[in-house]
């Protein structure tokens, strides 16, 4: 009775499941350009699928991508809502156009229309993979987030992947010299790396190394240099991770399993970083996907001090000259991203530690 | 010289280096194991039994450090080998199981992984080959359907299993002695009697030596051919099983036997030894146990005792003992010894 009435309703959520994306997959892909993109939808559906009836990871992933969907929904809604409901809007400034070109522009960006309506005629244009354009440079959203992104994502992959690799080394050499000068050392910068908020980090590295020092020249349009701006954007995350390994590392190295791998002859070089490092770095993992996500979509602070430009500049930008396609567009951007990093780092988790189900 | 025993361990003392002082574990014991032989080390909670061990296998933790004594196997003294030798030696001539079966296997790595590293690294055996003894080993333990278990994870075995690998493990290299410390102390009581008997069907086929590590007499009565009583880290009485049992010499070896319980006799009371273990960082002047001990006189509190010979088989480390031996007139009064 209890199996057969689990598994219809399994059935029916893998339907549904189905369904959906393909649905979705369907909006998303078909119109604007009709033959590459329904091959991709085809796929992304099978794929879907496939891991629907595989086993619980699969399960897992679709639910969570249909639940990142969901999310992602609710918060452009809450965002389109919340910027409407603020008096005025992208054409009410000191000096006002004429009432017939107002009328125009509000013609153009449907703001003459009901704000559910509008929501609705957002949501429909999203569907066909289009964010709109900027009420205030008339440049197409998607072509803006594109060049402001890849800067974010240079910088802040740098940044991402030099935190995760300096963190972990420096926590576990931290760790396995507890208490002595190397730890000492470690631990009293990475704390003040962490108590120092991001624009202060960013304007001393500005004032020491460019204008006092002198090795790095100012960042300009000629001479893009990103060495600066990645370490600001670094430092506090990679002085988390440090103080998150070397707890997680000492408490790992304390282990029975650590007794056992030295007693088995394993060499201490392996114990470390075989036996003891996975261990320890399940609880980094759950911290390193949303600070990626973080990283990747740029600090907007180290981008205006560094002027390197990126997507968070854009962002506060957009949301400064009430420009409500930039905000939706950036909006949905960032929460996609963070979203999608989150799931990642979950799935991630399961790889190192085969004890977690995902049922 | 013929006889040279497998491993000698000589008057070994080990301490730990804490912010409190310096915790005396060990405090100079000495015994001999012959190939092939079982022997159990008995004692409570921080008698040294498992710090003895670990001595010999240097897997001591950081603040543990071996200050004395000589450890010699096959007549060379392995307190003096490089770390490298002594990674090559641990596993592969002496190797060891744990208590906790539970929290001994690496949680993120699966069983064959675990097992197949134990015998990779020591012998040059091809990838095959080392499948091959792995599953053999695991037939040997009596774990049932080994290709399937070596693919699971530590989490997806009972505890019994577990043990089963961690001997696997243990013997996969064929070693001349095995320590198990405390091998069934974390198992079920049926589990238990079960991990014995395959210890000792592995000793018979092996021809291993075991050091059986326990806080219960009981477990080790029929199976070990000498038995070492340790308290506060040194030997009290050291005998053949027999001996131990029948004919303690030792005040704390009396009130351990007082303490297993026994089927025969229905409405006996247990009799525990009453008060706490000695502190190892203030070890007392005279015997560790004389403050627990009904029977003290005055030179137990001021004079650690010697250990005397009761016969062949048999050494105890107790001035009762003494003065028994001293009335029977198995032993001469020295001069300016008062008891």
């Amino acid at each position: 009775m209890d199996i057969t009435e689990r598994k219809r309703k399994e059935r029916q959520l893998i339907v549904h499941t189905v369904v959906s994306l393909a649905i979705f997959a369907a909006g998303w892909l078909f119109l604007p350009i009709l033959t590459e993109k329904i091959l991709l939808g085809v796929v992304l559906v099978l794929i879907a699928g496939a891991l629907y009836f595989s086993n619980n990871t699969g399960r897992y992933v679709c639910k969570r991508v249909l639940l990142a969907l969901l999310t992602v929904f609710i918060i452009s809604a809450i965002t389109f809502f919340a910027m409407n409901a603020i008096p005025g809007g992208p054409f009410s400034k000191e000096k006002a156009p004429s009432a017939a070109v107002q009328a125009v522009l509000e013609e153009r960006f449907h703001l003459n229309e009901p704000v559910g309506k509008q929501f609705i005629l957002y949501l429909e244009g999203l569907m066909q993979g289009n964010f709109g354009v900027s009420t205030k440079t008339g440049r197409e959203i998607s072509t803006t987030i594109f060049d402001s992104f890849s800067i974010s994502a240079q910088l802040g992959g740098y940044a991402a992947l030099l935190a995760v690799v300096l963190g972990v080394l420096f926590g576990s050499i931290a760790a396995l010299n507890r208490a002595k000068a190397a730890d000492r050392i470690i631990i009293f910068f990475t704390t003040l790396f962490v108590a120092v908020p991001s624009f202060i980090m960013a304007t001393l590295l500005l004032l020491v190394f460019c204008l006092q020092l002198n090795w790095f020249p100012i960042f300009s349009a000629d001479n893009q240099s990103y060495v600066l701006p990645v370490v600001a954007l670094m430092l506090s995350p990679m002085s988390y991770i440090t103080r998150l390994t070397k707890t997680s590392m000492l408490d790992v190295l304390g282990q029975d399993y650590i007794r056992t791998a030295r007693a088995k002859g394993v060499s201490q070089w392996l114990v470390i970083f075989k036996h003891a490092l996975r261990n320890a770095l399940i609880p980094v993992i759950t911290y390193v996907g949303p600070m990626t996500a973080y990283i990747l979509t740029g600090s907007m602070v180290v981008e205006s001090v560094f002027t390197t430009g990126g997507l968070g500049t854009k962002f506060v930008q957009g949301i400064t000259n009430r420009d409500y396609p930039m905000i939706m567009g950036t909006t949905i951007f960032l929460a996609t991203l963070m979203v999608t990093a989150t799931l990642l780092s979950d799935l991630v988790y399961k790889l190192v530690d085969p004890r977690i189900d995902f049922d | 010289m013929s006889e040279m025993p497998l491993l000698q361990v000589k008057n070994l003392h080990t301490s730990f280096f804490t912010d409190a002082g310096e915790v005396k574990a060990v405090n100079g014991i000495s015994y001999n194991l012959d190939a092939g032989k079982v022997l159990g080390i008995v004692g409570e909670s921080g008698s040294g039994k498992s710090v003895s061990a670990y001595s010999i296998m240097r897997i001591l933790t950081d603040t543990g450090r071996v200050t004395g004594g000589e450890v010699l196997f096959k007549g060379e003294n392995i307190l003096n080998y490089t770390p490298q030798q002594m990674q090559k030696f641990r596993g592969s001539r002496i190797s060891i199981i744990f208590q906790d079966p539970m929290t001994c296997l690496n949680p993120t790595f699966s069983i064959g992984s675990q097992l197949r590293e134990a015998i990779r690294i020591h012998t040059d055996r091809n990838k095959e080959q080392i499948q091959a003894r792995a599953v053999e080993m695991l037939q040997l333990v009596g774990v049932n359907e080994p290709e399937r278990r070596l693919r699971q994870y530590p989490h997806e075995l009972s505890g019994g299993m577990r043990q089963r690998v961690m001997i696997a493990m243990a013997l996969a290299c064929e070693p001349d002695i095995l320590i198990a410390d405390e091998p069934t102390t974390a198992l079920d009581v049926t589990i238990q009697a079960q991990i014995l008997e395959l210890m000792q069907s592995l000793q018979k086929k092996l021809g291993m030596a075991i050091i059986m590590i326990t806080h219960d007499l009981g477990v080790i009565a029929d199976m070990c051919d000498e038995i070492i009583v340790m308290y506060g880290g040194k030997v009290c009485e050291r005998g053949t099983a027999d001996e131990i049992f029948y004919n303690p010499r030792h005040e704390y070896t009396k009130g351990l036997i007082r303490s297993i319980p026994r089927i025969s006799e229905k409405h006996e009371k247990l009799v525990p030894i009453a008060g706490s273990p000695v502190d190892l960082l203030n070890l007392p002047k005279g015997c560790a146990f004389a403050a627990r001990c009904d029977h003290a006189m005055k030179i137990c509190l001021e004079q650690p005792p010697e250990e005397i010979r009761v016969n062949d088989f048999h050494i105890a480390a107790c001035w009762n003992n003494v003065r028994r031996m001293m009335e029977d007139g198995q032993l001469e009064v020295k001069d300016g010894e008062e008891v």
